[in-house]
């Protein structure tokens, strides 16, 4: 009940799409009566989460933020939802993204932006300077980063204890790190995608948003293992693990790939990266330079491979059998293109149109072909490295800390996706396994996070290393001025 | 001129559920009553691949004399049609399930079932792809009805090469691929249902020249049709170019009330199909004895030489062996193969009979299947059982009766009034007469008259009056007997 009302409280957020209170609250109800029995289903009985809306959930609003779904109840759940459900999880809503999670603010959906909870905290109104005297004081406010920025502002704004994301290219680790909460994405095939609508069926994951690293090893174990309706998650059985304290970093090798010092990487965060992996040299880990060569493809190889799905993906959408439907009836073939021009925003028809040329038969070695080659050879530097001896990856999760809104609809979705998405995007090329951890406050007062990339199927070590990290760098809690009775109850851990 | 033919066929797997989903397969049910979330492509839904489907295409792969790919992919056709709700069709583009096959079947030459001749034709490859669902267009109301009950139901798609040069070669071609899909279990195979779906790749060119320009006829529903259509598309093309006109490259439909062929609407030429590689599904793996690994669930698996095993007998099989078992013609043995159930009535009626097969084969052949044509019956609804008709050939292996007389029994049990042959034989009085007494009197009789005892001419008169149940005319009777016995 306090998260609701503290959703409602932070509205301005605009971190949820739905809202769903009759279903939480009942939710909430069994769960009581359930513990009052000495019979919780799990861990996760009775703790409010919320959902990106590109999930599908059972009588509760799918959007994808988009004009195309807008009233689309869907008749089942995703795979991760129903093993929430299962454990007794509360579902609060459904959160805010970009526009069928194509962008990297959270900026671009058909419901508005998403707002940065960072941005009305005191730690950033202390060190921000008005621009003048008649700016709104409102007008500051910076993004959350995207896709996932709404279930990261959700988490952030403690209206729920952990959030469904998705990563495709970053989707999940970058707003987390800009929103200072842990943001996990597990290697491709661990967790269902049954019920994600797909945005690049071959990159894309359900990813994990949670306040501390603890809480998503939680979440993991409760999601992943194989799962009959995706053939695409592997067979193995997974057993879920708690995380140890680890005390002794010796034996562990940590790899500095140098090609992730980006152009456009902030000193700050470059500084930070530096301290980092100092901290680990310091604590008696091995702490190397290593090689990743092919990264600086990945952004151009990212957008054929990811515009050629999405052309793909978006076939579907024709208003015959869902969805919105345009009233123009002269011919099937003129209401399909008016369907889709009113349901889709430029972002989306953009890629469209892109995903439709690389995949044309005289297009498609040059292109389509070409970029597979290319991923192969991104997945194999990381072999390389993994097979050297290296057991994690180091890097920045972002090239800055978050930025204000006015200013990041400066330039457009398609370069502002190709800047933001370079630190991130080359772990969804190979599937690995990555995890944001807020590190500490920039300058401005806003949250900066490193990023660990693991070995496939590795998360019990990348999640004991980076929870260790997050036990040395100590983040600060972020202070919210406005709900501080609230506050004080839920951000109890 | 050389007259080139291909054709491709689709034949819907006989199975219980679809090939990507769970939904049912089934002919003729209510309207969009058989469609999964999978089927009605709602977001967030993936294909998990049918196992039936795959044991299906592998055996009709084997039963072709294809090499089965132990590696075979899974690809997206992408076209906007209001029975293909994804927007895509997922088949098999780059490395197809079977490959470099082959089919043999028989013609007759001149139409005399006797001179039957062996042709083969070359099986390119065998496909695993989804159905689309059905699009009525209503042009009274300007309104498109969209069934998707069939969207998503598994098909094979067999190509076969341009080796066949004729209507009646196509048709013999397709019948026997038919015969082997329903031997297989794989497909019902019934074009009446839709189960199978042919169209034919038809172009003509002068020997030493290069290919000429081949056209697609579709809309063929029947086998008969085939030839037909084929036959015209022929005679068309060779009447064209010979007024000095050219071939499109075109897709035409078979009309069949015209018994000609129409240009259809050009969709082959201008469609880019823009084909990627379905990223849902993993590569099918399929294993043979030697690559199946030893920790394996053999229940996730598919194993080649396991199904090899298993294959039932094909027709060209069962043919020799109903020729080699029951000295019956060639040419008997494809016309049993060829009627549903008729080689089984046919051995149920030789279980049950001392007469030889080759006897036998006639009843089969002759009488019992012209009636049943007659009567547009299928062997199943036959009146006549094979213990009824086994029961008449054993009295008329024993003599108890004529060949004709058997005839007449025979049309009689087809009334299917319940009645045994020996029933209509006291009926009808069409028994022999077998008596070894009553047989030396009546020739000790003639012996008689022709030494001139006129009282045995009564005792004659007598017996064909018996014989004629009294119809007979006494007088003239005398008068023939009299003669007869003078010569």
């Amino acid at each position: 009940q306090r998260c609701l009302s503290l959703i409602k409280s932070t509205k301005f957020l605009n971190a949820y799409i739905t809202v769903a209170e009759e279903t939480a609250l009942k939710q909430a109800e069994e769960s009581e009566k359930r513990y009052k029995r000495g019979q919780p289903l799990g861990v996760l009985d009775g703790i409010p989460i919320a959902v990106k809306d590109n999930f599908n959930t059972a009588g509760i609003e799918t959007t994808c933020a988009s004009n195309m779904l807008k009233g689309y109840i869907s008749p089942y759940n995703a795979t991760v939802v129903q093993k929430l459900l299962d454990q007794g999880a509360v579902l609060l809503g459904k959160t805010n993204l970009d526009e069928f999670a194509m962008g990297s603010g959270s900026t671009d959906g058909v419901f508005g932006p998403v707002r940065n909870p960072w941005s009305y905290s005191r730690q950033y109104k202390e060190k921000s300077v008005p621009k003048s005297h008649s700016e709104d004081k409102d007008s500051n406010w910076v993004i959350t980063g995207g896709s996932s920025g709404g279930s990261a502002a959700a988490v952030s704004s403690f209206t729920c204890f952990a959030a469904l994301g998705s990563d495709t290219g970053g989707s999940t680790r970058n707003p987390a790190a800009h929103c200072g909460v842990v943001g996990l994405k597990p290697t491709y095939g661990l967790i269902s995608r049954h019920g994600l609508i797909p945005l690049v069926n071959s990159m894309d994951v359900p990813g994990i948003l949670t306040r501390c690293v603890d809480d998503a090893a939680v979440v993991l174990g409760s999601l992943a293992g194989h799962d009959p309706k995706d053939s695409t998650t592997i067979q193995d059985n997974f057993k879920p693990f708690e995380l140890s304290d680890l005390t002794d970093v010796s034996k562990l090798s940590i790899g500095i790939p140098k090609e992730y010092h980006a152009p456009g990487l902030s000193s700050e965060i470059l500084a930070l990266w530096s301290k980092a992996a100092d901290l680990f040299k310091n604590a008696g880990a091995k702490v190397i330079e290593v090689s990743l060569p092919h990264t600086r493809y990945s952004i151009v190889c990212y957008h054929v491979l990811c515009t050629a799905e999405v052309a793909s993906n978006m076939a579907r959408f024709d208003g015959l059998e869902y969805g919105h439907r345009s009233d123009m009836n002269k011919s099937t073939e003129s209401m399909y293109a008016a369907t889709r021009r009113e349901g889709f925003n430029d972002v989306v028809r953009g890629r469209i149109l892109s995903g439709n040329y690389f995949l044309l038969k005289q297009n498609y070695e040059n292109y389509f072909i070409k970029a597979q080659k290319v991923r192969r050879l991104i997945a194999n530097d990381f072999v390389k490295v993994f097979g050297s001896g290296v057991d994690i990856l180091l890097t920045p999760t972002t090239l800055s800390d978050a930025i204000p809104y006015m200013e990041f609809i400066k330039e457009d979705n398609r370069t502002r996706s190709a800047q933001d998405d370079i630190l991130t995007q080359a772990a969804n090329m190979a599937g690995l396994p990555a995890i944001n951890v807020p590190t500490a406050l920039s300058e401005r007062g806003l949250p900066v996070g490193l990023q660990f990339i693991g070995r496939s199927f590795q998360e019990k070590q990348l999640l004991t290393v980076a929870k260790w990290f997050e036990k040395q760098v100590k983040f600060p809690m972020i202070q919210l001025d406005e709900h501080n009775g609230n506050l004080k109850q839920i951000s109890k851990p | 001129p050389y007259k080139v033919v291909g054709l491709e066929i689709h034949a819907q797997i006989s199975s219980n559920s679809k090939l990507f989903s769970g939904s049912q397969v089934q002919f003729a049910a209510p309207p969009n009553s058989l469609v999964s979330f999978f089927d009605a492509s709602l977001p967030g839904t993936l294909p998990v691949l049918n196992r039936r489907c795959v044991e299906a295409a592998v055996m009709t792969g084997l039963a072709l004399n294809c090499s089965i790919n132990k590696k075979s992919l899974f690809d997206r056709k992408h076209y906007f049609y209001a029975d293909l709700p994804a927007g895509y069709q997922i088949t098999q583009q780059r490395v197809p399930i079977a490959v470099n096959g082959s089919l043999s079947y028989s013609l007759c030459i001149d139409n005399k079932m006797s001179q039957m001749v062996t042709k083969t034709v070359r099986i390119k490859q065998i496909q695993l792809e989804q159905d689309s669902g059905k699009s009525l267009h209503d042009d009274v109301r300007s309104q498109t009805l969209v069934d998707l009950n069939r969207a998503g139901v598994g098909l094979m798609e067999v190509v076969m090469e341009p080796d066949m040069c004729c209507g009646e070669e196509a048709a013999a071609a397709v019948r026997e691929l038919q015969l082997i899909l329903q031997t297989l279990g794989s497909s019902q195979a019934v074009m009446a249902e839709g189960q199978l779906r042919v169209d034919a790749n038809v172009s003509v060119h002068h020997p030493g020249e290069p290919y000429g320009v081949r056209t697609e006829v579709k809309n063929i529903n029947s086998i008969r049709f085939l030839a037909k259509a084929v036959d015209y598309e022929i005679e068309r093309q060779i009447e064209e170019l010979e007024s000095g006109g050219t071939i499109l490259n075109e897709t035409r439909a078979f009309d069949s009330k015209l018994g000609c062929t129409v240009p259809m609407r050009d969709k082959e030429g201008k469609q880019d199909y823009r084909f990627m590689p379905e990223p849902n599904l993993p590569p099918l793996i399929l294993y043979n004895a030697r690559s199946l690994p030893a920790n394996m669930n053999h229940q996730q698996v598919v194993n080649i030489d396991w199904i090899h095993e298993r294959l039932p007998d094909l027709p060209s099989v069962k043919r020799a062996k109903l020729v080699e078992q029951y000295g019956i013609l060639p040419e008997h043995s494809f016309t049993l193969l060829n009627e549903a159930g008729l080689t089984e009535f046919f051995e149920d009626v030789i279980k049950q009979t001392q007469m030889k097969p080759k006897k036998v084969i006639g009843w089969i052949l002759n009488d019992l299947l012209s009636y049943l044509k007659q009567h547009s019956l299928t062997v199943k609804e036959s009146p006549v059982s094979s213990f009824l008709l086994a029961d008449l050939l054993n009295r008329l292996e024993k003599k108890e009766i004529s060949s004709t007389a058997a005839k007449q029994v025979f049309a009689e049990l087809w009334k299917g009034e319940g009645k045994t042959p020996l029933e209509i034989v006291k009926e009808k009085k069409l028994q022999l007469i077998q008596d070894q007494e009553d047989l030396e009197r009546i020739c000790q009789a003639v012996m008689a008259i022709k030494s001139g005892n006129r009282k045995v001419l009564n005792k004659l008169i007598g017996l064909v009056q018996r014989e004629t149940q009294g119809r007979s005319n006494p007088v003239l009777v005398k008068q023939l007997l009299e003669k007869k016995l003078s010569e």
